[in-house]
């Protein structure tokens, strides 16, 4: 079989793919009575339309750069991490405890220490699935996705009888501190100009304490905190020895462990790596969003890291391009509950889809493109 | 904790195991011609969803059944395309079809009938309902074993007997017929099975639909049976537990059946926060209950298990020529 050139097989096949899940997702939309036109109009607008979307769109583009972040760097050692859900749960937990903690003087002391605790609780989740699987066996898609369901009653537990405030009713932690809050777009000087509220007559408008008025949007700061990761695991896989005997060992675990990498020390290294950075993605939602730890606080978002790093071919600059498609599919999905009342499951339908095509159809993408490369390489010869 | 409190888990308890039964049992015919198949979980969803829709509006859980089959069908004919034919990433595709399931249920549930994601509650002949076993009221006098047949073995919907036959039905098509013999060989070595002539897609595409079709009946008897209608996420990790089970029981079809009961039992158990805090005389919150299931299940898998050697072809997709 002929090979594809460099360039199709890194553009080429990850374009079909969304292209061939996009129609099918159109399709499905046009069976349940809605125009996919109009459907795609509505997420376009809603979420690249105004500097508002954006700010949404962003928002969630930062929590998909770290669970796919987690998800790249476990595929790379050749474990599928099913359980970025669960452990970002877990990292919700360690933000939660941390920012409750003490009565923090500056933001930035906040987010140092609650980035630690987020990564400890997170990778701390992933270690005993490793641990399994290193040691025992245990298959780690099953052991993982076990341990989403038990992070998922352990938090009820924690939030309806521990973490619960006395007098509260929802089950939810106290309110962070003020000092814990992460400055959003509506509030980082430079950006937040993008986001001033006008009066009618092309004025800012003023607040009742004589301050400049913004409008509050949920992106903040933890998307630089999320770029950077997305570099540090570029550096830790492709300029480390460390990256290297991940690497090594994915592709081949018999050709590593004779090459004297210790399969059990990779295993739990990678996953402590992965379980930490699903984990970091809780700073992003409960300290920069929400502000106190809820219920189902990841809400899915580990799950997308799968779809993220498939789309993005395990590279972090394809993972942060592919978290911003998801950011984009994420906000846009809302909006279409909001204007046509298209059920939110839609974004679980199109994000299955995605994977089913990137990841498990690869094959076909590529044996397509492959035939038309080989079409116009003949028409070729035959004209000279 | 008396007899009759006994009998009422045991009856929860092959309740609750016949959707991992079926599961199981499906999931192991897969598994033995060497596909596996992370995606039970999805295609019960899409077969509770088609089956308790199909029943509601028909009223006949009969056709209800066939649809949920013939969902079950469809996601099991894409991850057969998907994994045999394009020798695709095996558990990535049931990921997918997880995915898929999980949401497309609810569009269409809702698409439907508009009730927030859920079909309306079934009843009368388009549910399984009940059957009493011969004699079950005249013996039920008789110590101990009369309302031991009367309470958890007479009483349970047609499908949970399907599913208890399913069992020596699996061991006896795997073990004594030719198609069961080749069906092993598929999963521990293609190219042996290849070289006497016999398709190795063909078998797995079997295997897959045998698959499908007990998927399809696993997911009827949860929105028909055991429910009385389609729920968003109502399968809640069965899918992944039947798995569990498969390892527990050593790709066996009999062993199988132990492992099921097993796990059915700790779901019963969690289900009865009382009777658990009767036996243990310690107050246990209710999410460590809902949590024993998957807790269990990985306890399973760490420890007691001993060494479970999986098809050696497993997760292989099988290239011709080299």
């Amino acid at each position: 079989m002929d090979r594809l050139p460099r360039w199709a097989d890194v553009v080429l096949v990850p374009l079909v793919s969304l292209i061939l899940a996009g129609a099918i997702s159109a399709l499905v939309l046009l069976s349940i009575g809605q125009s996919p036109v109009e459907a795609f109009n509505v997420m376009v607008e809603g979420a690249l339309g105004s500097a508002y979307g954006w700010g949404y769109t962003l928002y969630y583009t930062t929590s998909f750069i770290f669970t796919g972040l987690a998800v790249t760097v476990a595929f790379h050692a050749g474990l599928f991490n099913i359980g970025g859900e669960g452990q970002a749960q877990l990292g919700a937990l360690g933000v939660a405890l941390v920012c409750l903690s003490l009565d923090w003087p500056h933001w930035t002391l906040a987010l140092a220490a609650a980035t630690m605790g987020a990564a400890i609780f997170g990778a701390a989740w992933a270690a005993v699935p490793a641990y399994l699987q290193a040691k025992r066996g245990s298959h780690i898609v099953i052991t993982t996705i076990m341990f989403n369901y038990i992070a998922a009653a352990l938090l009820v537990y924690l939030l309806v009888d521990v973490l619960r405030p006395d007098g509260q009713m929802d089950p939810a932690s106290a309110r962070f501190p003020a000092g814990a809050a992460l400055p959003t777009f509506s509030e980082i000087p430079g950006i937040r100009q993008l986001y001033a509220v006008m009066g009618p007559d092309g004025v800012q408008r003023i607040n009742s304490r004589g301050e400049p008025m913004y409008t509050g949007v949920p992106a903040n700061v933890t998307l630089f905190l999320a770029l950077a990761m997305a570099v540090v695991v570029w550096a830790i896989l492709w300029q480390t020895r460390l990256g290297y005997q991940i690497r090594a060992f994915g592709k081949s675990e018999a050709a590593a462990r004779y090459a004297g990498i210790n399969p059990v020390f990779i295993i739990m290294v990678a996953m402590l790596l992965s379980g930490a950075l699903a984990g970091m993605m809780s700073v992003n939602n409960v300290m920069g969003e929400a502000g106190r730890l809820l219920q189902n606080s990841s809400e899915g978002a580990g799950f997308i890291g799968i779809a993220v790093a498939l789309m993005g071919r395990n590279h972090p600059l394809g993972v942060v391009l592919a978290a911003l498609l998801f950011g984009f599919l994420y906000q846009g999905g809302a909006e279409l509950g909001l204007i046509l009342q298209i059920p939110p499951e839609m974004r679980i339908v199109v994000q299955g889809l995605v994977i089913l095509f990137t990841g498990a159809l690869d094959m076909m993408v590529r044996m397509l493109l492959t035939r038309i490369f080989g079409l116009f390489r003949s028409q070729k010869l035959g004209a000279a | 904790m008396d007899y009759a409190t006994l009998l009422q888990l045991l009856d929860s308890t092959l309740r609750l195991a016949t959707p991992l039964l079926l599961a199981c049992l499906a999931g192991l015919f897969s598994e033995r011609s060497g596909i596996f198949d992370i995606g039970l979980e999805g295609k019960m969803l899409a077969a509770a969803m088609s089956s308790g829709a199909v029943a509601f509006l028909t009223g006949s859980v009969w056709l209800g059944l066939l649809a949920g089959i013939g969902a079950s069908l469809i996601f099991a004919a894409i991850h057969g395309i998907a994994s045999i034919t394009f020798r695709g990433n095996q558990l990535i595709s049931g990921v997918a079809l997880n995915f898929l399931a999980s949401g497309i249920t609810v569009l269409i549930a809702q698409a439907l009938f508009g009730q927030g994601g859920r079909t309306p509650p079934l009843e009368g002949a388009a549910r399984f309902n009940p059957i009493t076993l011969p004699f079950a009221e005249s013996l039920q006098g008789v110590p101990l074993l009369g309302p031991l047949y009367f309470e958890v073995i007479s009483g349970h919907s047609l499908l949970v007997y399907v599913a208890l036959a399913m069992v020596p039905l699996s061991w006896w098509v795997l073990n004594r017929t030719r198609f069961g013999l080749r069906l092993r060989a598929v999963g521990e070595n293609p190219a042996a099975v290849d070289t006497a002539g016999v398709s190795v897609v063909g078998l797995r595409f079997a295997a897959v639909a045998i698959t499908g079709v007990l998927c399809g009946l696993a997911g009827a008897y949860m929105a028909t049976a055991l429910q009385a209608g389609f729920g968003r996420e109502m399968t809640a990790g069965r899918g992944y537990i039947a798995l569990a089970a498969l390892i527990f029981a050593k790709w066996r079809p009999v062993a199988a059946l132990w492992a099921c009961l097993l796990f059915g039992f700790f779901q019963a158990l969690a289900l009865r926060p009382d009777v658990v805090q009767a036996v243990v005389q310690v107050k246990v919150p209710v999410p460590f209950l809902d949590a024993l299931p998957y807790l269990l299940t990985v306890i399973v898998l760490a420890g007691f298990i001993g060494k479970a050697i999986p098809p050696r072809a497993g997760g292989e997709p099988y290239v011709k020529e080299r």
